[in-house]
Formats: structure tokens, C-alpha cells, sequence
């Protein structure tokens, strides 16, 4: 060691910050220090606003039902009782469909399974306010799309099981639907990609002169990668017609949102520093997510440019079939969520309109358990995934060009050669 | 027919394409008004308007990740990414996406794109304008690598590309675009106008993927390159007085097996030829390859002459290319064997 004095001695030292979430296993959580503004509070401007102006929504909080049940304040999308009534029978088969499919996995008979559940009214609402001509790049919690659009439940059912009647043919994860007439990119497992794409999508909309709009997903976590600033910095550039959906549940995996950066700012004020339009919006109130998305998309549709919408909400359940969220966050947080669940506040509004009783509620139900049961008998009926694999191997080999190249023709023969000495027949 | 270098042969695939299908856009870094650092889109904007050839940000990620919307929506872009060493930006939209959407939708959506840039050394382009990441492409399933080493080849395989209903990645080697280069630094090079592969036929026509061409017949060795090294090959075998036959692949993915075996087979002898780093380059594919299906045809081990394992370098810029002396003593250690 030398003798000189270290010049940096005197100054303090520096200390990384690592942000930790409030409450973890074994904590009592209590959410009374989130701020939730009153429904009705928050100021709808003109769909034609700079996008500066925005900037107070992006920390506010846009809701429109309140503690009663009631439609309040300028966002108020004021829908007829038969599109509330469409939402909340849209948003129930999704929690009935997501329950018996997490059941299906823990039976075997599938892999792998995702819920949504606690973040219905996002995707169904979504749906709801946009064209059916529009197009959705969504990530794998947005199932809501497609039940909202009418999109065979048995289809998704088979694509769960990667049956014979699997429309991506058993080569994808579960979940990770694709269709196209219903406006549904398909998903990818790699997060974040699925944002500039829409992007581009839109653009292609624009440079065609067509009126068609395009909506992109993300979720909390993954706007920390780089495909979020690129799908920012185009859409913001070219103007591109295009809603930017960031669905803030709260958390990534095991990681809160402050590791992503919620810590510090909203997910919507983001949207400012690109130059875009922002909201941000309680995710559990299927009104102001329609209210939201319908401004945005009018204002998307008029050449007026992109709007960024934070959707506000908790995933209330494990991230997937593969999690179990004990191992890293309080229990009960779900029921303390100041925001409350989605399905019952929808409910609760067509009640309090008049629209809606206990009795047709449990009719309902009983409807969509019958009609969610008999999608999976069917699908069931095409197979389950254990006993998949080696129907019509061929197949797999298929659709990696439009036409098959020598060397996986040659891989194709051998695959089926060694199945063949598997089986002890020839295989199907 | 007019005479034209890489670059015009290049803009005139772009233009001629252009023409025909109005779904055809064309962006990426400089592209649109300035026309390219390399001059591949100059006139483009003024010719067909803003909305069909226009400037991007500079992200490879977001350049490559619109365009797969846009593919999805029905277009097709022909986008380019500046250098070929700032593509790995855009990898996973290129791997994780580009490539495998066909698959993962069991054909619902396509990926008609081309991914053009510029690659390849020899210009003193030190770390970042002078990498060969063929492999890292050719490796990756679902994507068709062309890589032409002359005018006719780029117009023609580049409209094939367009064409083509899947995605391909595009290098033009850099340093042949204004005329062919053989390796010898300290020489001058003569430009393309006095090569009759610069007689480029005006409007359109194609070069076929996955076809290779025998641009030299012989029968004591077969050597197979692509790029620059064509060039450097075919040099090389006439300063050494050497009967081979030298095989452009032009497209690596898919590889033309075919012309590949019937030449190894009819000469026993096999020496592949590439600019990138050696472990796990594309040449170790042909290699293997080679080993695999010409094996007892081979009178000696199949040869590679490669850069060497290290980043591309500036100032050892010639000690670093695989020129004329590697050449030599690799066409020696071949035949002697």
C-alpha cells in the first residue's frame, strides 16, 4: 500500500439501488399507499391533442365505474346494455376457459398453460372498441382477443392439446395461437418482438392508404427490451397508425415492476419523451378500457398518430402452469388489489343500470360451464398431447420453406426410419 | 444490355422489381434521399415517392421488426442494414421471427423479405465494416443466404430473391462492387466494365437460388467459394498453373448438393474457400459435407483456407484476408497429398 493519501477518501460511498417489491412471502399486504383516483376524475381531451398534452393522463389513472357501480365522468363510453352484457359474457368465458385449461395441464393432458385471469376486461374490451377488420399483435396473455372476436374455443382447445386438429400443426407451445382472419398475429415466445411488428403493420396500413388499425402488446416486464424503444421511436417517426397496449400487472415472472422500471415512472409518461400520445388507464374497468382504446383508435384512424395505453391491473394468478408465485410474493395480495376484479365490477354495473340480475347472472354461468365443457369434449375428441408425436411426421419437416430443400427431405426419411424402428410398424 | 458494376447492377434489380410490384418497399438507414452510403438506392425515392423508399432510424432491430409487420400485412420489404457487422441488432427479429414464422403458423403468414447488406473485408474497414457472418445465418433454419460475386449473379439473384416467397439474407461483398478483386492488395484493380460479367441485360431476368456455377472447369481439385473469394480463387489457380474446378455456390441456403458432389467426385480433391473466420464458418459445413458424401472419392482431406480466428483487424488488414500465399500453400498441401 502506498503512503499517499487516497484523494477519494472523504467522498461517500456509492450505493446501487436494487428495487424490492413492498410485500413478499410472509408479509400482510396492503395496497392503501397506491393512489386511485375517483372514477369520473380524469379530463377526455379532443382525439386530436398534441401529444404533450397527455402528460397528466399518464400519471392519473382513467376509470369510469365507480365504488357503485355507476358510469361516471367524460370517459363514459356510454354503451348499450347489449354490448356490457356481449363484455361481461366475453370476459367470463375467458376466466371458465382459462380454469378449465389450467385443470387440463394439471391432468396431463397438455404441457403448459397460461391464465389471464384478473386482466379480462383488457384484451375483451380491447376487442370490443376496435373494428373486427383490425389487426392485434398480442403477447400470450391476451386470449380475451380472440373469445371476444368469436374464435372457436374448440380451435384454441386443440392448439392446447397440439392435436390433429391443431391449426399450427403441434409445432407451437400452447397458447401461442395464430389466426388470421380473426386479426391475431401469431405469438412468439420471445418477448417484446411482437411491438415493432405492429408498428410495421400499421405503417403497411398507412402506406397502402387503407383504413384498417393495428394494435400492439406488451407487458410490463418486457417493455425493458430494446424492441420497446424501437417500436416507440417508429411509431412516433412514421406517424403509424397503431395503439401500443403496455399491460402493467404488476409483475414479470418472480420480478415486480419496478425492476422494469415502474419505480421511478409510469409505464405511460413513457410515451411523452417519444412524442406519442398517453394514457393510463385502470385495466379492471372494462368501461374505461373501451372508452381508452376507442379514443386511440380514433385518433389512430384520423392520421392523428399513436397513442401509447398503459392498462393498470395485478396478475392474480401464477404466471404460468410452470409458477408457483408463493415463492415470491405475499398471499392475499390478489383480494387487496385496490382495483378489485373486473368481472365483478362489469357485473355489478349492469345491475346497478338495471340491465342485469342474480338470476340471469347464474343462468349465465351455468351457459358458459356448459358451452366451455362441451368445446373440450370436442377438442378432446382430436386427441390430447400425450399421445401425439408421431402422427404424420412429415409434417414437421414442412413449412420451414415454402418448399422442402433436399437436406431436410433427407432428415425427413431419416426421422421416419427411426420412428419406424420405435414403433415396431410403420409409423402414420 | 448495359455495363454496370455490382452496385448499379444491384439498383437496377431494385428499380426493375419495383416497376412490377407496387408491394415492394424499400427502407433502412440512408436509403431514401441520399441513396444508400453505397449508392444501392440512389433514385429510388424520386422514382416511385416516399412511401415506397424511405430513411430509417438507426435501429436494425426496429428496421427488421417493421418489416415483419409489414410482410404480415402483405407486403414485402427489401430492406437493408448498412453493414453487415451492425446486423446483430436485428437478430432475433431475424432468427426468432423472419425465420420461423411460416413454421410456427403452419404456413398461415409468410415472410416474402429480403434483408440486404453490405459485407465482407479487404477495405480496410478494421472491426465493424469488414465481418463475414454468413454462418451465423446459414445456421439458422427457415432463411435462404445468397451471396453474389458479380453483377449479372447480383441483379439476377437479387430479383430471384425478391421473388422468392421466403426470406433471404442478401451480403454483396463490399469490396468487389466497383470491380473483381484477387487478392493482390498491391496491384491495381481493374473495374468491372473490363469483365464481361458487367454486361448486365437491361429489365428483367433471374439467377436461379440454390444453384451453384462452375465458373472454371478442371480436373485437379474442386474448389468451393463464393464472394470475393471466387476472385481470389480463380487467380490463385492460374498463378500456380492449377487445373480446378472452381465452384461459386452463389446461394449457401439451400446449398446445391448436386453440383457439389459430381465435381469432388470427378476430381477426388477439395479445397473450400471462405473470407470469414475459420471454427464454425460456412466452411466447415462444406467440409463436412463433402467428408460425409464424397468420401471414398477423396484421395486427400478436404482443405480450408479461411481468416484467421481472430476479430477483423485494421492495420494487418493483409495479413488477416486470406490472399494469394494462403492460397498457394493451401492448393499445394490439397494436391500433395
Amino acid at each position: 500500500m502506498s503512503d499517499k493519501p487516497d484523494p477519494r477518501r472523504n467522498r461517500p460511498a456509492l450505493a446501487l439501488h436494487v428495487p424490492e417489491p413492498p410485500f413478499r412471502p410472509g408479509d400482510t399486504p396492503d395496497f392503501s399507499s397506491i393512489k386511485v383516483p375517483a372514477a369520473g376524475e380524469a379530463p377526455r381531451p379532443d382525439i386530436s391533442v398534441e401529444a404533450e398534452v397527455t402528460f397528466p393522463l399518464c400519471t392519473h389513472l382513467v376509470r369510469v365505474l365507480d365504488d357503485g357501480g355507476k358510469a361516471v365522468g367524460p370517459w363514459d363510453p356510454k354503451l348499450d346494455a347489449d354490448t356490457l352484457r356481449k363484455m361481461l359474457k366475453d370476459m367470463k368465458t375467458v376466466r371458465v376457459f382459462d380454469d378449465r385449461m389450467y385443470r387440463a395441464q394439471r391432468q396431463g393432458k397438455t404441457s403448459f398453460y397460461m391464465k389471464c385471469t384478473g386482466e379480462e376486461a383488457i384484451a375483451v374490451a380491447a376487442a370490443n372498441a376496435m373494428d373486427p377488420e383490425d389487426m392485434h399483435f398480442p403477447t400470450y396473455r391476451q386470449q380475451g382477443l380472440l373469445v371476444a372476436r368469436g374464435y372457436p374455443l374448440k380451435t384454441m382447445m386443440c392448439q392446447i392439446y397440439s392435436n390433429k386438429a391443431d391449426p399450427v400443426k403441434g409445432r407451437q407451445l400452447p397458447i401461442m395461437y395464430s389466426d388470421k382472419k380473426h386479426g391475431f398475429f401469431s405469438i412468439s415466445g420471445n418477448l417484446g418482438t411482437q411491438y415493432p411488428q405492429a408498428v410495421g403493420w400499421a405503417m403497411a396500413s398507412a402506406i397502402k392508404g387503407d383504413s384498417r388499425i393495428c394494435m400492439g402488446w406488451i407487458g410490463d416486464g418486457a417493455t425493458a427490451e430494446g424492441d420497446f424503444h424501437s417500436a416507440m421511436t417508429f411509431a412516433s417517426v412514421y406517424q403509424a397508425p397503431v395503439i401500443l397496449a403496455v399491460v402493467n400487472n404488476q409483475w414479470a415472472i418472480s420480478s415486480f415492476s419496478g425492476i422494469a422500471g415502474a419505480e421511478q415512472a409510469t409505464f405511460a409518461s413513457r410515451a411523452i419523451g417519444y412524442g406519442i400520445a398517453g394514457l393510463r388507464v385502470d385495466g379492471n374497468d372494462a368501461l374505461a378500457v373501451y372508452a381508452a382504446v376507442k379514443w386511440a383508435s380514433d385518433r389512430a384512424r384520423t392520421n392523428k398518430g399513436p397513442t401509447m395505453i398503459e392498462f393498470f391491473t395485478y396478475r392474480a394468478e401464477g404466471h404460468s402452469t410452470s409458477d408457483d408465485p408463493t415463492g415470491y410474493r405475499a398471499k392475499g395480495e390478489a383480494e387487496e388489489w385496490p382495483l378489485g376484479d373486473p368481472i365483478e365490477r362489469l357485473k355489478a354495473h349492469l345491475i346497478a343500470i338495471g340491465e342485469w340480475d342474480a338470476d340471469r347472472d347464474t343462468e349465465l354461468d351455468k351457459e358458459i360451464d356448459a358451452t366451455v365443457r362441451a368445446a373440450q369434449k370436442e377438442a378432446e375428441a382430436m386427441g390430447i398431447l400425450p399421445q401425439q408425436g408421431f402422427d404424420n411426421i412429415p409434417s414437421m419437416f414442412e413449412d420451414v420453406f415454402a418448399s422442402t430443400p433436399w437436406h431436410l427431405a433427407e432428415q425427413r426419411d431419416q426421422a421416419l426410419d427411426e420412428a419406424r424402428e420405435y414403433l415396431g410398424h410403420d409409423p402414420k | 444490355m448495359t455495363t454496370r458494376n455490382m452496385i448499379e447492377a444491384i439498383n437496377d434489380a431494385h428499380r426493375v422489381m419495383m416497376e412490377r410490384d407496387d408491394d415492394i418497399v424499400v427502407f433502412g438507414e440512408d436509403v431514401g434521399y441520399f441513396g444508400g452510403v453505397f449508392r444501392a438506392t440512389a433514385g429510388l425515392q424520386k422514382q416511385f415517392g416516399k412511401t415506397r423508399c424511405f430513411d430509417a432510424p438507426i435501429s436494425e432491430g426496429g428496421i427488421v421488426g417493421t418489416a415483419v409487420g409489414m410482410a404480415a400485412y402483405g407486403l414485402k420489404p427489401l430492406i437493408e442494414i448498412q453493414f453487415a457487422d451492425y446486423i446483430y441488432p436485428g437478430y432475433d427479429q431475424i432468427v426468432s421471427e423472419v425465420a420461423r414464422i411460416r413454421y410456427r403458423t403452419a404456413g398461415e403468414w409468410t415472410m416474402p423479405m429480403v434483408i440486404r447488406s453490405p459485407y465482407g473485408g479487404g477495405i480496410f474497414g478494421g472491426q465493424t465494416h469488414s465481418q463475414s457472418p454468413e454462418a451465423l445465418f446459414t445456421h439458422c433454419t427457415g432463411l435462404k443466404v445468397v451471396i453474389p460475386s458479380n453483377p449479372y449473379d447480383a441483379k439476377g439473384l437479387l430479383i430471384s430473391a425478391i421473388e422468392d416467397p421466403d426470406p433471404v439474407i442478401f451480403f454483396e461483398p463490399k469490396r468487389i462492387y466497383n470491380g473483381p478483386f484477387d487478392g493482390h492488395h498491391d496491384k491495381p484493380v481493374k473495374p468491372w466494365s473490363k469483365n464481361e460479367l458487367s454486361e448486365v441485360p437491361d429489365g428483367h431476368y433471374t439467377v436461379p437460388l440454390g444453384k451453384a456455377k462452375v465458373v472454371r472447369e478442371g480436373e485437379a481439385l474442386t474448389i468451393l467459394t463464393y464472394g470475393t473469394m471466387v476472385h481470389v480463387s480463380l487467380a490463385a489457380v492460374e498463378e500456380n498453373g492449377i487445373d480446378a474446378e472452381v465452384i461459386d455456390l452463389r446461394t449457401l441456403a439451400p446449398l446445391d448438393i448436386e453440383t457439389i458432389e459430381e465435381s469432388v467426385k470427378k476430381t477426388g480433391r477439395c479445397l473450400v474457400v471462405q473470407e470469414a473466420t475459420r471454427t464454425s464458418g460456412f466452411g466447415a459445413e462444406l467440409a463436412t459435407l463433402v467428408q460425409e458424401r464424397c468420401f471414398y472419392h477423396l484421395e486427400a482431406p478436404v482443405e480450408r483456407v479461411a481468416g484467421w480466428d481472430t476479430p477483423y483487424p485494421h492495420a494487418y488488414e493483409w495479413v488477416y484476408f486470406p490472399g494469394p500465399i494462403r492460397m498457394k500453400n493451401a492448393l499445394k498441401k490439397v494436391l500433395a497429398a
